[in-house]
């Protein structure tokens, strides 16, 4: 359980990492003869000008809720799951082969592809599970592997099963009825991107939170994550978590992919990772791996994506930017020990007496010795 | 089936080139204990600075240009590898992550500089390295039409950096060091080595040679810069790994991936070839080192502190 005080050394940290990766763009701007403060404006005008900008915003931040979820579950079992981007491919594989096979109603035919995505990541990452709890293989090195067999096997695949009518590198669009959009919504929206996919992140941010906070599977995967040997000692069976955790980890990143490949687009090209996968990981570290703290992160990052496109527009800012900073909050994310060693002095100013709990992160504590 | 493979090998030792190069660059970072995930984008920006100085200077100096373009891209991704090591070594940051960020910074800044540069985001160059064939050498039998017929002269310089370098790690005072930060820190600083000089040292080391891999990709294979190594990068880890960690264990590995890409790359416009899956292909390299990482479970030849910042007062 969280203390109040370590909320809000989370909540400072990643208000630093924000901070510095915005200055890092800043810099970058400046470089190339642009105004950062006028491009930051145009940045975040294109994400939240209108009704339509917002839901594209929350549209974009709907497959980063679920690959940021997706690492921080594992993050929290001490496990760091970097296969979020194969791992949505195939749930995102798994989404388009039903919608384009299978001819059914609207709501039978979501319901199979929301299932059928969340399975299919879920075995996909499962493997890296099970080769850490059997072999001792660590996941970092595995899920890598496991990526890039994922994205040969989309790029065979789908040319194969499911080409497109006019190019070989992308493959059917999906029907309609295959679609997370919704008329309804697309309309509440004046015609944004956004479907049905951000109410399924919703859920599952409120699932994940319910499993780690209130149920034994939950208690049981943290425990593992804090001391695998103590947990071991406690009767805990540790293999099991390890797989679990992973088999939970590539469901929601299936569940990402399905929402990005039959609910942003309707269609998937192949040669290309989504970069969602990584930027999950960005997403898990700056929300401090807890699942609203992910919720806030990814709907910060989809505003940064969608507003990038206009930002373009209105100055001589290459769209990159964007990409630029949260990369940039990555790496200061990862030297948060920077912040961390003066946390004291921060403290003072900002919090007077609060004492700060003395938790480790869980991810230094699983500092990757065992390679 | 002999002419076909006369026919490939030029291919294949010439996309092992700047996966060898790079994987050893990973060799030095990974021994001296930093893991280095962030090999692909170290890739990347000597793709980017090397296509970048040498269409710039290419006009002026067409026979040096190519040269002058490598030396850029070693430096600058030895400047860009600082940043991996500062946050490993300086401020014990993890090293898992801290690669990640280097591989979507590079992605990020060096397309972001491309597309203010040129438009496009694309950098070509006009004129890439030309392929000679080795007087004398290419005369012998089999070996000379393998080895010495249409290479490049990078492959050779490559080749000589291996050389030098297993010398460097295996016979000499500075590799042994090298070595011992990677197994034991402590029992290294003891012995009055420097451990933290001795990982920034190796991670520098790793960008030079990611950053040669790179440009080496351009001027040999792909002729323009377009915003992504392609997984090459990670291609060069998985050999790293699949070759244990040592020199010659990475030479043959990289030279199995590469002629297994190779052969994936051209078995469309050659029949005996189409009848291969090129998924299998493609896959396979990724597939073998996860074999390969299961069966040395037991006796995994990894340096011993990888990962483990390196923390003076913890003894």
């Amino acid at each position: 359980m969280k203390t109040k005080a370590r909320v809000k050394k989370d909540f400072t940290m990643s208000f630093f990492a924000i901070l510095l990766g915005m200055l890092a763009g800043s810099v970058l701007m400046a470089v190339t003869g642009n105004n950062p403060l006028e491009g930051f404006i145009y940045l975040f005008r294109g994400g939240l000008m209108n009704i339509e900008r917002i839901g594209n915003t929350l549209a974009t931040a709907t497959p980063l809720i679920f690959a940021g979820l997706s690492v921080a579950f594992a993050f929290k079992t001490g496990l760091f799951n970097i296969g979020g981007a194969g791992q949505m491919l195939i749930g995102g594989l798994c989404a388009t082969a039903i919608g384009l096979t299978f001819d059914l109603p609207k709501p039978l035919l979501l319901t199979m592809i929301v299932f059928g995505s969340l399975v299919g990541g879920a075995l996909w990452a499962s493997l890296p599970g099970l080769l850490k709890a059997r072999f001792n293989v660590h996941e970092v090195v595995s899920t890598i592997m496991m990526n890039w067999i994922a994205y040969w096997t989309v790029y065979y695949i789908v040319p194969q099963y499911f080409k497109g009518p006019f190019l070989e590198t992308e493959s059917q669009r999906i029907p309609e009825s295959a679609s997370l959009k919704v008329p309804w919504l697309t309309e509440l929206f004046n015609g944004s991107y956004i479907n049905l996919g951000i109410f399924l992140a919703i859920i599952f941010v409120v699932i994940s939170a319910l499993i780690l906070e209130r149920t034994t599977l939950g208690y049981e995967l943290k425990a593992v994550g804090y001391n695998r040997d103590a947990a071991e000692a406690a009767g805990i069976n540790v293999n099991r978590n390890i797989v679990l955790s992973m088999a939970i980890a590539g469901a929601l990143a299936g569940l990402g992919g399905a929402t990005f490949y039959v609910g942003f687009a309707s269609n998937m090209q192949i040669g290309v990772l989504p970069a969602q996968g990584f930027d999950g990981i960005a997403v898990a570290l700056l929300g401090a791996n807890s699942p609203w703290g992910v919720f806030g992160a990814a709907v910060f990052f989809g505003l940064l994506h969608t507003g990038k496109g206009f930002m373009n527009a209105m100055t001589a800012i290459p769209p990159e930017i964007a990409d630029t900073i949260i990369a940039t909050i990555i790496y200061f994310a990862a030297t948060s020990v920077l912040i961390e060693r003066n946390w004291d002095r921060i403290r003072k100013i900002n919090f007077g007496s609060l004492v700060p709990g003395k938790g480790k992160n869980t991810l230094e504590a699983e500092s990757g010795g065992d390679e | 089936m002999v002419d076909l493979i006369y026919l490939l090998f030029p291919y294949a030792i010439a996309f092992t080139i700047p996966l060898l190069i790079t994987s050893l660059g990973g060799l030095f970072s990974e021994r001296s204990g930093v893991i280095n995930i962030g090999l692909e984008g170290l890739m990347l920006m000597g793709m980017f600075v090397g296509a970048l100085v040498i269409s710039r200077i290419e006009g002026f100096t067409p026979g040096t240009a190519i040269w002058i373009g490598l030396l850029a891209a070693m430096f600058f991704g030895a400047i860009f590898a600082l940043l991996h090591a500062f946050a490993c070594v300086t401020l014990n940051a993890n090293q898992v992550i801290s690669g990640i960020a280097i591989n979507m910074i590079a992605a990020a800044v060096t397309v972001y500089l491309a597309r203010f540069i040129t438009g496009s985001g694309n950098v070509q160059i006009i004129r890439g390295l030309s392929r000679q064939t080795i007087p004398l050498l290419s005369e012998i039998p089999i070996i000379g039409r393998l080895f010495f017929t249409q290479t490049y002269a990078t492959t050779w310089l490559v080749l000589a950096i291996l050389a030098v370098a297993t010398f460097l790690l295996y016979k000499t005072r500075f590799g042994l060091r090298l070595r011992a930060c990677g197994e034991h820190p402590h029992a290294a600083d003891s012995a009055g080595v420097n451990v933290y000089l001795m990982r920034y040292l190796a991670v520098t080391i790793s960008g030079a040679c990611a950053g040669l891999g790179g440009a080496t990709f351009i001027v040999t294979l792909s002729g323009e810069f377009n915003g992504t190594a392609a997984g090459l990068g990670f291609l060069a880890l998985a050999a790293l790994i699949f070759g244990q960690w040592k020199p010659w264990g990475i030479l043959g590995a990289t030279f199995f991936f590469g002629f297994a890409s190779t052969i994936a790359n051209v078995s469309q416009a050659i029949p005996v070839l189409a009848q291969i899956p090129g998924i299998y292909l493609k896959t396979f390299p990724y597939v073998v080192t996860l074999v390969a990482l299961v069966l040395s479970s037991k006796s995994s030849q990894a340096p011993r502190a990888i990962g483990e910042p390196y923390d003076k007062g913890k003894r």
